[in-house]
């Protein structure tokens, strides 16, 4: 349904999005996933022809992003970063005006638009302008017009930041249910997100797609290493150069040295290193006294921060 | 929706002027409404019909002649205050609320979108000017004024409106600051203004017509003539390329988003 082909956008010298390449099939939930700057927003304004890319292509349903603008857009509901809306009209009314601006003929908006409200839940709000909204009943807002047109192709664009965790489960449940019959491109740089909403996930960063799979693909990246927490009561310098040398360790991250000669740790290994071993041994000879130690499987948030660390570009 | 079958060449030609003018009609129909949503609607009327009855009829009743020269004379100046103030919210509020990006993912194209603004704004100081349909009468009845100048002092007034209004528009798109947008459009469209007043052209030397050149490009200038009733070709299209223009930078500006 959506292409992207060697996808390149620079802002003056800076790369904000270097060769991204992938595809959305019909009917699948992509969630895009990046920390901020990575070039999420980028890509998608692309998509959804705000912005023209400086090199690559984006097809839509076999229809070109520049040279068939309009069809690429008909085909797609966009919510842009933190739903922007026009604060001084009512929901009705906005809702009327996105469908006129979709081309629905006059005859038809009243019942898309009672629709949507149905949908997305909106009724006790009817009487009120969006101005006066919560973020999360605004945030559905933005979701009605989007689908307002029943389109085929969905951008969505950090659909849950800034909400409360009530209002983020229904959001997410909103999309969940959309999803069964829409393509979904959401970004987001929360992790449980896409757990929950996304068959997919695209890790972008630093404008490079970094890894591209199922959820399950990407935690198997995972498979056969460890992850192993431990508080030792040593000052971080002190430590650090004693955890680097202990043979097995992958990667030695600091998780907080707070109080004055202690230090908390998170280290990676391989999992039949038999690393809780090794460690309890360095902490015996080194004199230090171990309050916390203990080991799980790396999780999705740990693949996602391996991946999206180091390899920073000048 | 789903009629299309493939992105044939008349395919979507006929399809996209089939959009074109619903589009451009929402976005004018949107903008004329919430003109009345906030005060800024009936603030703007009441202040411009107390400031225009009150000057014309402090002089009306003095000369005793059935005319509204004195009426259109106010015109000129009085839009310089008042055309700012329809258009300066027109772009920088999306700019600043990030609906532009919103509205210009629909499927619109740029010019659909500067136009459709334009027309809103220019409906809405249609309807500023309908109001004053009274003041006219009352002249009528009170003696025989000419029809012509009458007419052709409101076909003016639209006219010079539709220029300050398409630069107020423009400069309304270079910030997302109203008051900036409100001062930029004040001080273009008085520049436009000044440039065929005397006492500047006066100052200016006749090298090369340039003297000429600068009251030609006056909106003043054109104003006067029409408000005698002389509905000049040239003066009329001297209003329509200036607004074209204007519209033009507009919509490049709206583009501009694509060039950085």
């Amino acid at each position: 349904m959506i292409e992207v082909r060697n996808l390149v956008k620079r802002y003056g010298s800076t790369v904000a999005v270097d060769d991204v390449t992938f595809d959305v099939p019909k009917g699948e939930v992509v969630g895009f996933l990046g920390p901020n700057g990575a070039g999420k927003t980028t890509t998608m304004r692309i998509v959804t022809c705000y912005l023209p890319a400086d090199a690559g292509r984006v097809t839509v349903d076999g229809y070109d992003s520049f040279e068939h603008s309009m069809d690429v857009r008909r085909r797609i509901g966009y919510l842009p970063e933190s739903a922007p809306l026009y604060q001084d009209m009512g929901v009705i009314e906005y809702l009327r005006f996105v469908a006129g601006m979709r081309g629905i003929p006059s005859g038809e908006r009243d019942g898309r638009v009672r629709r949507m409200v149905e949908i997305c839940a909106l009724g006790p709000m009817l009487q009120k302008d969006i101005g006066q909204l919560s973020k999360g009943y605004r945030q559905r807002v933005g979701l009605a017009a989007t689908l307002i047109h029943d389109p085929e192709v969905l951008v969505l664009d950090e659909p849950t930041s800034g909400l409360d965790p009530n209002q983020i489960m229904e959001i997410r449940e909103l999309i969940r249910q959309i999803g069964r019959e829409k393509t979904i491109i959401l970004s987001t740089h929360i992790l449980p997100e896409v757990e929950a909403t996304c068959s997919r996930v695209i890790v972008i960063n630093e404008g490079r797609i970094v890894a591209d799979g199922t959820t399950e693909e990407l935690t198997r990246m995972s498979a056969g290493r460890a992850t192993t927490v431990l508080s030792v009561r040593a000052s971080a310098a002190a430590a650090e150069p004693k955890l680097r040398g202990v043979e097995g360790i992958e990667s030695v991250r600091l998780l907080e040295d707070g109080t004055p000669g202690a230090s908390r740790w998170e280290v990676v290994s391989p999992s039949n290193a038999d690393i809780g071993a090794k460690l309890f041994h360095l902490a015996v000879e080194s004199g230090w006294v171990l309050t916390e130690m203990h080991t799980a499987s790396l999780s999705l948030e740990q693949v996602f921060l391996e991946l999206t660390k180091g390899e920073k570009r000048p | 929706m789903t009629t299309i079958t493939g992105p044939t060449a008349t395919g979507t030609a006929i399809r996209t002027t089939g959009i074109t003018l619903t589009t451009v009609r929402t976005i004018a129909g949107k903008e004329f409404r919430s003109y009345f949503q906030s005060p800024i609607a009936y603030i703007f009327i009441t202040a411009f019909l107390v400031l225009t009855h009150f000057f014309f009829f402090r002089g009306f009743f003095l000369v005793n002649q059935a005319t509204m020269r004195e009426f259109f004379g106010l015109i000129p100046v009085v839009f310089l205050f008042f055309v700012p103030a329809l258009t300066m919210r027109l772009w920088a509020e999306e700019r600043k609320l990030g609906t532009t990006e919103l509205l210009l993912t629909f499927p619109v194209e740029d010019w659909e979108a500067v136009l459709g603004k334009f027309v809103a704004a220019l409906g809405f100081l249609a309807a500023a000017l309908a109001c004053t349909l009274p003041l006219t009468l009352t002249v009528v009845i009170l003696g025989r004024p000419d029809g012509g100048a009458i007419v052709g002092g409101y076909l003016g007034s639209l006219l010079l409106g539709g220029t300050y209004m398409a630069m107020g528009l423009w400069l309304s798109s270079v910030t997302s600051n109203q008051i900036v947008a409100f001062i930029l459009a004040l001080f273009g469209s008085f520049a436009l203004f000044m440039i065929g007043e005397p006492i500047v052209l006066s100052a200016i030397p006749q090298v090369l017509g340039l003297r000429s050149f600068c009251a030609y490009m006056s909106v003043g200038y054109h104003f006067d003539s029409l408000g005698r009733g002389v509905v000049d070709l040239r003066d009329v299209l001297y209003y329509l390329s200036v607004i074209a223009f204007f519209l033009f930078l507009n919509v490049r500006s709206i583009e501009s988003r694509k060039w950085s």
